[in-house]
């Protein structure tokens, strides 16, 4: 009980108390708005309306570096005509919103504020496209692998893709840290979307240069390579000869090494 | 009964004796049999390389049955159904037909291709055994030429072995030889157009790499193989140092059975390698790189391992070009091209082939060598070879720079700076460091002889100091390593007024009398450990203490 009342006589004891206070306060009120701030703007609204959500999502994630009216700053270009695609593209593959400015943004897991909202992606999209236009988010039958035609779409890819993004769209390094990434995680949409709007370092490849039909060709190719079965084997990152080289030396060289020193080891035994 | 058993079955006894009456082969096999080879672990590395070779031919065999060499263009109708319809070469659609609808076939065009990395690697690491143990040396300075074409040779097999399926990835090496040839001057344009009957790449280079891959060279390749071999037996094989061993005598195990039983027993480790990579390793997925057009190319093409210091060479380079008389008209010399094509091919190849010549030159040694030297004991000669060694690593590595800068978030511009300082630096502390580490390893070794081995027996002096007891080493340890010799030396010295001997007054002979006495002499004599950082100990023991605990 002594010690109790030490540490409450204590000169430092009314500081202690007065923080706590103020974390309570703090945190109870954080909660408060969290939990009732939807509400005041759906009812703000009247209805919730996908642009008009999007531009406020827009202004309190995105406006900072492309400007409160997506015009563009010094950090980020202008958004106006990107179109949805675009905006689908850069946020569902986790690149936006850009965690560093890099020689490239990288593909990154979601933000948690858009993983608790599904609709964030689709508010923000459209908000975008209201401004100016722009390349729209595919449809669900444009993008089917099923319907594509993998082969025709392999020559295509062959002579299109594959100087950066690689035979088996491993990827590939380009010039002062920039690079084309693996094409494994990529949805159908988001090759789709990649085409139309040529994102980062990629050239644009519109419809009058590769048909819709043709794109859907090239994602049919992607993904039934992607998803083949190695038949000779395990693929060593498919590659190609960088890791078959190092297979060769340190797998087969090594084991043969090993090997001589196993047998040369045996003496004949003196009886 | 025992007689019965020992008698050998009229079966046996007569069909040898025809033969022996006819051929007279006893003489030889008995003469033979007994061969001795000396026992190394390192010894059996030229025989991954043979092995390779062998496996080489017969699955090399196996895929000639159903490949087709020709240019002609078809619809690929095969198995492989994201390729079905699509216009290919012969070539590329055998291939195909090979890995997917031919029984085996996979396997085979697997373990060709990893027996083919195996066959240079092995041929390397052999060469490298070679040279730092100093077998090159009289009298297998032949063999040792002999094994620098068989090197060339195997880079010219798999260049022409990786452009036969016509895949997208053959295509891209197929387009590189095609701009080194054209880049060389005056006589480029006729090369290229000789080789590919016509502008690149026309319809015949496969056909002629055909006959080249599986026809010309492995003629030559089997040709110099045994060469290889048969001056390596009756040469017979050198030994490292040891109890016994001489320059007059082999020390070892006979060829039958034991040196027999263990060779066939190494043939059986390589197949196993070789067959189990490709069962279980995929290796030139040619279905994923696609057919070749030359309007096609792909990131991270690359060549196999043993072509990747000529790619890195072409990478590190920096953009020369001179315009012969200010214009392209007149002409172009494509520096950039020529330089890392020729340069680092040449002096790696010319470097090895003439090293035997350039030492002994520089020592005047002409003494014949049947025994290895200990890498350690040649300290000069250790470190060019490591300089070689990271000059050559450098440009491989560099060869892949696109990976290692997609796999490890480098920068690729970054790469190749770093790279064009490296392959400068790099030869240099290499040669710096392995030097040190010699004459480090030699002092270890001097130590060992002079002062003993560590016993683990701690003794309390008299007087409260202790120390630990040493005890002779071992007596193969010791003379493993009294088989050390001094590099030999030219005779430098000036006589007494003040003339150089014979043979080095002038600039180049000055030149080598300066690197003869750099190269040779006995840097670190092994009866001299003694006297550096051990009196303290032995000053503890004291004049009268018995000496041959501590010593």
């Amino acid at each position: 009980m002594t010690r109790i009342t030490a540490w409450r006589r204590h000169p430092l004891a009314r500081y202690a108390v007065l923080i706590l206070a103020l974390a309570l306060v703090g945190t109870v009120y954080a909660t408060f708005v969290q939990v009732s701030r939807p509400a005041d703007a759906a009812l703000a609204a009247g209805k919730v309306d996908d642009v008009a959500e999007g531009k406020s999502l827009f202004e309190a994630h995105c406006s900072s570096c492309h400007g409160l009216n997506a015009q563009g700053t010094a950090t980020g270009p202008t958004l106006i005509g990107v179109g949805a695609a675009a905006v689908d593209f850069q946020m569902s593959t986790g690149r936006m919103p850009a965690s560093d400015p890099g020689a490239q943004v990288p593909r990154k897991p979601l933000p948690d504020w858009v993983k608790k909202n599904p609709d964030a992606i689709r508010q923000i999209s459209a908000y975008v496209q209201s401004l100016g236009g722009g390349p729209q988010v595919p449809g669900k039958e444009q993008v089917d692998p099923k319907l594509g035609d993998a082969a025709k779409g392999g020559e295509l890819f062959r002579a299109n893709c594959i100087q950066c993004h690689n035979w088996a769209g491993a990827g590939g390094a380009l010039t002062r840290g920039k690079y084309a990434p693996n094409l494994n995680e990529a949805t159908p949409e988001q090759i789709y979307e990649a085409m139309v709007t040529g994102p980062q370092a990629m050239p644009v490849f519109n419809d009058s240069t590769i048909t819709p039909e043709e794109k859907r060709n090239m994602i049919a190719y992607i993904t039934q390579v992607r998803e083949q079965k190695d038949p000779g084997g395990f693929g060593l990152g498919r590659i190609g000869p960088v890791t078959e080289g190092l297979v060769v030396w340190i797998v087969g060289i090594l084991a043969l090494v090993l090997a001589s020193i196993w047998i040369t080891a045996k003496k004949r035994q003196k009886s | 009964m025992s007689d019965d058993l020992n008698k050998v079955p009229k079966a046996i006894a007569g069909t040898s004796s025809v033969l022996d009456e006819r051929l007279g082969g006893a003489n030889f096999l008995k003469r033979n049999m007994r061969k001795i080879f000396p026992d190394h672990w390192s010894f059996l590395l030229g025989e991954i390389a043979l092995y390779a070779f062998i496996i080489l031919l017969l699955t090399g065999t196996f895929l000639t049955f159903w490949f087709q060499p020709g240019m002609g263009h078809v619809i690929y109708e095969g198995s492989y159904a994201p390729l079905k319809g699509v216009m290919m070469s012969e070539a590329y659609a055998s291939a195909l037909n090979i890995s997917f609808d031919v029984r085996g076939g996979l396997l085979m065009r697997q373990m060709h291709h990893w027996a083919a990395l195996l066959f240079v690697a092995g041929m390397m690491v052999h060469m490298l055994r070679v040279f730092f143990t100093g077998a090159y040396r009289k009298p297998r300075e032949i063999n040792w030429i002999i094994g620098i074409l068989l090197l060339t040779l195997a880079l010219a097999e798999g260049l022409t072995g990786y452009s036969l399926p016509d895949d997208l990835l053959s295509g891209a090496g197929l387009r590189i030889t095609q701009g080194v040839a054209i880049s060389l001057p005056l006589v480029g344009t006729y090369i290229s157009f000789f080789l590919f009957g016509g502008e690149y790449p026309g319809e015949d280079v496969i056909a002629r790499f055909y006959s080249l891959h599986i026809l010309l060279i492995p003629g030559i390749l089997l040709a110099l193989v045994t060469a290889h071999m048969v001056l390596m037996w009756v040469q017979k094989h050198t030994q490292m140092p040891g109890k016994g061993r001489t320059n007059k005598n082999v020390v070892g195990a006979p060829f039958y059975p034991a040196f027999m039983a263990k060779a066939g027993a190494y043939f059986l480790f390589t197949l196993a390698v070789v067959a189990g990579l490709g069962t279980f390793a995929q290796i030139n997925p040619i279905w994923i790189f696609g057919p070749y057009t030359p309007a096609d190319i792909s990131a991270g093409s690359q060549p196999d391992w043993y072509m990747g210091f000529l790619e890195g060479s072409l990478r590190l380079m920096p953009a020369w070009e001179i315009n012969l008389f200010g214009t392209a008209q007149a002409g172009t010399l494509p520096l950039s091209v020529i330089i890392p094509a020729l340069v680092p091919l040449g002096l790696v190849m010319t470097g090895l082939a003439l090293y035997p010549f350039l030492e002994r030159w520089i020592t005047g040694d002409h003494r014949e060598h049947h025994v290895a030297d200990r890498p350690r004991n040649n300290p000069h000669r250790t470190s060019i070879g490591m300089s070689a060694i990271v000059f050559y690593g450098v440009l491989w590595l560099l060869g892949a720079n696109d990976e290692l800068s997609a796999f490890f978030h480098i920068n690729l511009n970054m790469t190749t700076y770093v790279g064009r300082a490296l392959i400068f630096v790099g030869p240099a502390l290499a040669y710096i460091i392995t030097y040190r580490i010699c004459l480090g390893l030699q002092r270890s070794d001097a130590a060992v002889i002079s002062h003993g081995v560590e016993s683990g027996v701690i003794k309390r002096l008299p007087h409260g100091e202790f120390i630990e007891v040493h005890t002779p080493p071992a007596e193969d340890i010791a003379a493993h390593m009294r088989g050390k010799e001094a590099v030999p030396m030219l005779p430098v010295d000036e006589d007494t007024s003040g003339i150089p001997p014979k043979g080095m007054r002038g600039p180049l002979g000055k030149l080598r009398g300066r690197m003869s006495k750099a190269y040779g002499g006995e840097k670190i004599p092994l009866d001299e450990g003694h006297e550096h950082g051990h009196e303290d100990e032995h000053a503890a023991v004291g004049p009268g203490e018995d000496k041959s605990l501590t010593h």
